[in-house]
């Protein structure tokens, strides 16, 4: 393993000013992601208040099974994370391998099932802009617009947490993280999570409106 | 000495207070102001570096100093609030007797409808006197109606109705501007408000008009558009009467209740489902996109002369 | 990790490596501000060339210089280019970069290599932005309203909001970077309240940053697919709301004012008090009310909507949350003018800006008054008070601000004193031509003219006239400091390391500083501005 020393960039004092700087600077970044999605979720307040009709019109077109699905993989993968958090903490870089694959694995499973979605979605003539053929109440189109440009937004983050977890993986064959040092995989595994809790957001926003009368 | 002015014409009844409540925040404003340039002034020579003025007891730190000029603008700020609120309100509230003249912006003209029937393409003609009405409303971008002689403005959006009011105090002609920034020609939309004399307004009103009254062009149109089918006062089954309607509170059927205005009114014509009257199947069509804004107001100008919540006795409530 | 050698230490950050690589490769937050510092005076003279282009048409009512196509283009561009490319980065990366983590007494901010990130997404932002506004322009006003912007201006909108996409990031990196140096990485003693007010103001300005412009991006990102796809999300002739664009917009853009102003309040801070010679006055509250202000901030952005159709109640909540934001800046302008008491003042030419920025501010702050006063507003919006008001706020504030603190820190930063007489002289020839130019705005205003017109009735041109003579003398103003701070550059690096005998852990290191700042960490034993300990032992 390498020593720590090495670990310290210039500009800190130590290893432990170093990992606390790198935790506050993921917690800010999530602050403003946090604000980035709340642009979106106040623009769909104000439209699912305004046409709360067309809202449970279109949510009748989504596939409210997938969506499950993609929750619980989004769930699973959460837990693989943590538990690579938990096999680095023990010094396990063979298990920490394996379950950044998993994550990865999972988190491609999200999008393939949400790539399966939006070609119904297409073929269905439900994209505004692109194929768009659905009858139904005024506004209706507005439901599609924010669900493709909020689950689109968050698919990016997907892909952007898959290539995060990815440099880890090659951080970690390359024998960079130890007990005493694994800072990027725990940063990581926020920004992870933080994907994760807005797709809890956005499945029963977009699938379950319905049930909820 | 000066060929130009410094102030603005006060035209309108609200222009005085408006002008009042200005010259109240030059005074704050000159009082506070003068304290800061005299303050650094006098500090700057008397304490200028070679000066030999004292030095000592120099504190860093004064509690009631601070909490006076924090205090003390708060209780101003808050005095000035208070009026500009309960003006900006009554700016918002038209009386009672207004009479109402309807207003499309578009880029770039404003195009006027006077409910007798006059039309005008960027002039205004009113009486003075008289409290007016302006129900606004625009086909392409967001506009602003601004009269700076009678201190108001209010932007003109597509897609629904904004009002504004205003009585002319004095007779003359005064600039109406596009205030909201709307395209290539912005500059250019702008015209004229010619107020008059009562006798001189009348006689223009007659003399200029080419067309019948709104309330009959919308007439004509209520039954061109099949309206008169369902919303007449013997067939009630599918649509409810109109008589009466307008100013009154209606019921629908979620539950809530809705007063009938004229934004209501276009609603109902352009999105009928939206507010469904109680008791009345969705059985209307839409007419977004059949009539231009001008047909709208006709309309909404039609029912209104079937007459407010005064003969709702005898409205059928179902 | 650069090995630090014997040789090293001789060398400042200027001199420890040649050649383009060493500069477009570095991580130093020194260097990265002095690349900031010349972006940012690009699209300054950029946008000052818009600006002359606009006054030399409105010197007479008709349109005679250019047509409405052109002028749309130039108050957009101006706009554009002013407020998003030089005055939002202009404090925070340059002197913030160069100056936060020496305050603190850091080697460098926390995260250098995202900090050099932000200058490069800036500079793409910034080309991007260059190559729309060459390739055609764009006339919608820097506010974007919906549905000109997205249903029929046909200028080059998307390409533009992809540029300022873009360059949010780069604000974002800037706001986290400074947040996490301000708290994890303060010197061993330094307290936060014994933080220099530079620090507060740009740790508040950070918070703004990082918190108001994820909603700028997402709203821009929303107006883009509306305009792509011609879907409707703003647009009500689609289904859209016009009034949520609105309200989205100003989220960003009204705190925004404060991330272009607060860190101005931080430099004047540090100048009165060194040219006083004087402790500043009310330390916590000048604090407090730079953090009430970032937090009021937020919460008054439907002050600028108030004919715009939305409810008379929420007129009135946002109108009495506007006149709040008045008590801090009260606040702050008294504590300096108190400062000055019993002070020692010595008039050279930071002081000078300072001083301006104290009178100009305080107009701007109290016409902001006139604004917040509901019936007042009808009147005022979206006219030439409204045009003077925040001309006052944002070039007599925080520009007056920026160009004090490079005065203050050239010698620090470059080593080298500039001609102290000429640089006098212009600081009062902007305070003339900024007066000049933008106080008959505010009769012009309540006159009634509106903004955004190249034509204009008659009755308007002796002021209008007036605004333009003005505005040569401003120029001037700007023109004159590029020449004698570039002419400094030929002079001996003589400045030492304390030219104004000032405190602050930045004054401790040699000008330019080394790359490292500190070769040993340095210990604060005292509260900020401790002039008077300083003059009492002979300092």
């Amino acid at each position: 393993m390498a020593d720590n020393h090495s670990r310290v960039a210039h500009q800190f004092d130590d290893l432990a000013q170093q990992q606390e700087a790198s935790n506050l600077g993921m917690w800010a970044f999530l602050a403003t992601e946090v604000l980035f999605f709340g642009g979106m979720f106040a623009a769909y307040a104000v439209y699912r208040s305004l046409y709360y009709d067309a809202f449970v019109a279109g949510s009748q077109h989504m596939d409210v099974l997938l969506g499950a699905v993609n929750t619980a993989v989004l769930l699973l993968s959460s837990l693989t994370v943590a538990l690579g958090v938990h096999a680095v903490q023990r010094g396990n870089n063979g298990a920490l391998t394996r379950y950044l694959l998993m994550t990865i694995a999972l988190g491609a499973t999200f999008l393939v099932i949400k790539g399966f979605e939006y070609s119904h979605k297409y073929a269905e003539g439900l994209i505004p802009g692109v194929r768009f053929a659905l009858e139904g109440p005024d506004h209706v189109e507005l439901y599609f617009i924010l669900y493709f440009v909020m689950t689109g937004f968050h698919a990016l983050h997907m892909i952007v947490g898959i290539g995060i977890m990815t440099a880890m993986i090659i951080l970690t064959r390359k024998g960079r993280f130890s007990p005493e040092y694994y800072n990027p995989i725990e940063v990581s595994g926020l920004y992870w999570h933080f994907v994760d809790i807005v797709w809890i957001f956005l499945y029963p926003l977009f699938y379950l409106i319905q049930v909820h009368p | 000495m000066w060929d130009f002015p410094l102030l603005p014409e006060a035209a309108s009844s609200t222009a005085a207070e408006v002008d009042a409540l200005f010259w109240i925040l030059i005074g704050v404003a000159s009082v506070f102001g003068g304290i800061i340039t005299a303050g650094l002034v006098y500090f700057n020579i008397r304490y200028r570096k070679n000066s030999k003025a004292s030095r000592a007891g120099a504190v860093s730190e004064h509690l009631p100093l601070e909490l006076l000029w924090s205090i003390v603008p708060l209780v101003i700020s808050a005095g000035i609030f208070g009026w500009g609120a309960k003006l900006y309100f009554d700016m918002h509230v038209p009386p009672e007797n207004a009479r109402e003249v309807y207003v499309v912006g578009k880029q770039w003209m404003w195009k006027i409808q006077h409910p007798q029937g006059n039309r005008e393409i960027n002039e205004l003609h009113v009486p003075v006197g008289v409290p007016i009405k302006l129900v606004m409303t625009s086909q392409d971008v967001i506009h602003s109606f601004f009269v700076p002689a009678f201190r108001i403005k209010q932007d003109v959006l597509p897609g629904r109705y904004t009002t504004t009011w205003f009585e002319a105090t004095k007779p003359g002609e005064y600039h109406l501007f596009c205030a909201e920034y709307c395209g290539t020609s912005h500059a250019s939309m702008k015209g004229r408000v010619v107020v008059m004399k009562q006798e001189e307004f009348e006689r223009w009103l007659a003399g200029s008009r080419q067309e019948e009254s709104m309330t009959a062009s919308g007439d004509q149109l209520f039954r061109q558009f099949g309206c008169v089918t369902c919303h007449s006062q013997t067939s009630q089954e599918r649509g409810p009467s109109l008589h009466g309607l307008f100013g009154s509170t209606v019921r629908l059927a979620d539950g809530s209740t809705v007063t009938a205005d004229e934004r209501y009114i276009r609603e109902s014509i352009l999105n009928p489902g939206a507010a469904l009257v109680a008791g009345y199947k969705p059985l209307m069509p839409t007419y977004a996109g059949q009539m231009s804004q001008e047909q709208l107001f006709q309309i909404i100008e039609y029912v209104k002369s079937l007459g407010g919540p005064q003969i709702a006795g005898e409205r059928r409530n179902p | 990790m650069k090995t630090v050698n014997e040789d090293a230490l001789q060398k400042n950050y200027i001199t420890a490596a040649y050649g383009i690589r060493s500069w477009l490769l570095t991580r130093d937050h020194k260097r990265i501000a002095l690349l900031y510092l010349i972006s940012i005076t690009l699209f300054f003279f950029i946008g000052g060339f818009f600006a002359v282009l606009m006054r030399l048409e409105l010197m007479t009512p008709q349109g005679d210089l250019v047509s409405a196509e052109t002028y749309n283009r130039l108050f957009t561009m101006h706009g554009v280019a002013m407020i998003f490319f030089f005055l939002v980065p202009s404090i925070p990366a340059v002197l913030g970069n160069f100056l936060l983590p020496m305050m603190l007494g850091a080697r460098d901010l926390a995260f250098p290599r995202l900090n050099l990130l932000s200058w490069y997404l800036y500079m793409v932002g910034g080309a991007y932005t260059l190559y729309a506004m060459v390739t055609g322009g764009i006339d919608t006003g820097w506010t974007f309203y919906t549905p000109y912007s997205t249903g029929y201006s046909t200028t080059n909108v998307v390409p533009v909001v992809v540029g300022i996409f873009i360059l949010g990031f780069s604000s974002i990196l800037t706001g986290l970077n400074f947040i996490v140096t301000t708290h994890k990485m303060r010197a061993p003693g330094l307290t936060w309240f014994r933080l220099p007010l530079f620090v507060w103001s740009q740790y508040a300005t950070s918070v703004i940053i990082l918190l108001a412009t994820p909603v700028l991006a997402i709203t821009l990102a929303l107006l883009g697919v509306e305009r792509i796809f011609r879907v409707g999300i703003f647009d009500p002739a689609l289904g859209g709301d016009p009034i949520l664009f609105q309200h989205m917009f100003w989220f960003y853009s009204h705190p925004a004012v404060y991330i272009m102003v607060l860190p101005s309040m931080g430099v004047v801070s540090e100048l009165v008090t060194c040219f006083a010679r004087r402790r500043i006055f009310g330390y916590r509250f000048m604090a407090f009310a730079v953090m009430a202000i970032a937090v009021l901030g937020f919460l008054v952005w439907g002050h600028h909507m108030f004919v715009s159709g939305q409810s008379v109640y929420a007129g009135m909540a946002f109108s009495a949350l506007s006149f709040f934001v008045a008590i801090p800046s009260a606040i702050k302008v008294f504590n300096w003018t108190a400062t000055l008491h019993k002070g020692r003042i010595e008039f050279r030419t930071p002081v000078l800006y300072a001083f301006g920025f104290i009178g100009l501010f305080t107009i701007g702050g109290l016409t902001g008054l006139f604004l917040a006063t509901l019936a007042v507003n009808v009147h005022l919006t979206d006219t030439y008070f409204v045009v003077a008001h925040f001309h006052y706020i944002m070039v007599g504030g925080a520009v007056m601000g920026y160009l004090g603190g490079i005065h203050y820190w050239w010698p620090k930063m470059t080593g080298r004193m500039y001609h102290e007489g000429w640089a006098k002289f212009s600081a009062l020839i902007l305070f003339v031509g900024f007066n000049l130019t933008f106080f008959p705005q505010f009769i012009l205003g309540y006159l009634g003219m509106p903004r955004r017109y190249y034509i204009y009735p008659e009755e308007f041109q002796v002021l209008n006239v007036l605004s333009t003579a003005g505005a040569s003398i401003l120029g001037l103003g700007y023109i004159i400091p590029m020449i004698y701070l570039l002419w400094s550059l030929r002079k001996p690096r003589t400045a030492g390391p304390n030219p104004w005998n000032a405190v602050g852990l930045e004054w401790l290191t040699p000008s330019p500083p080394p790359t490292h700042n500190f070769d040993k960490t340095p210990v604060v034993t005292e509260e900020p501005y401790a002039y008077e300990e300083k003059s009492a032992h002979g300092g």
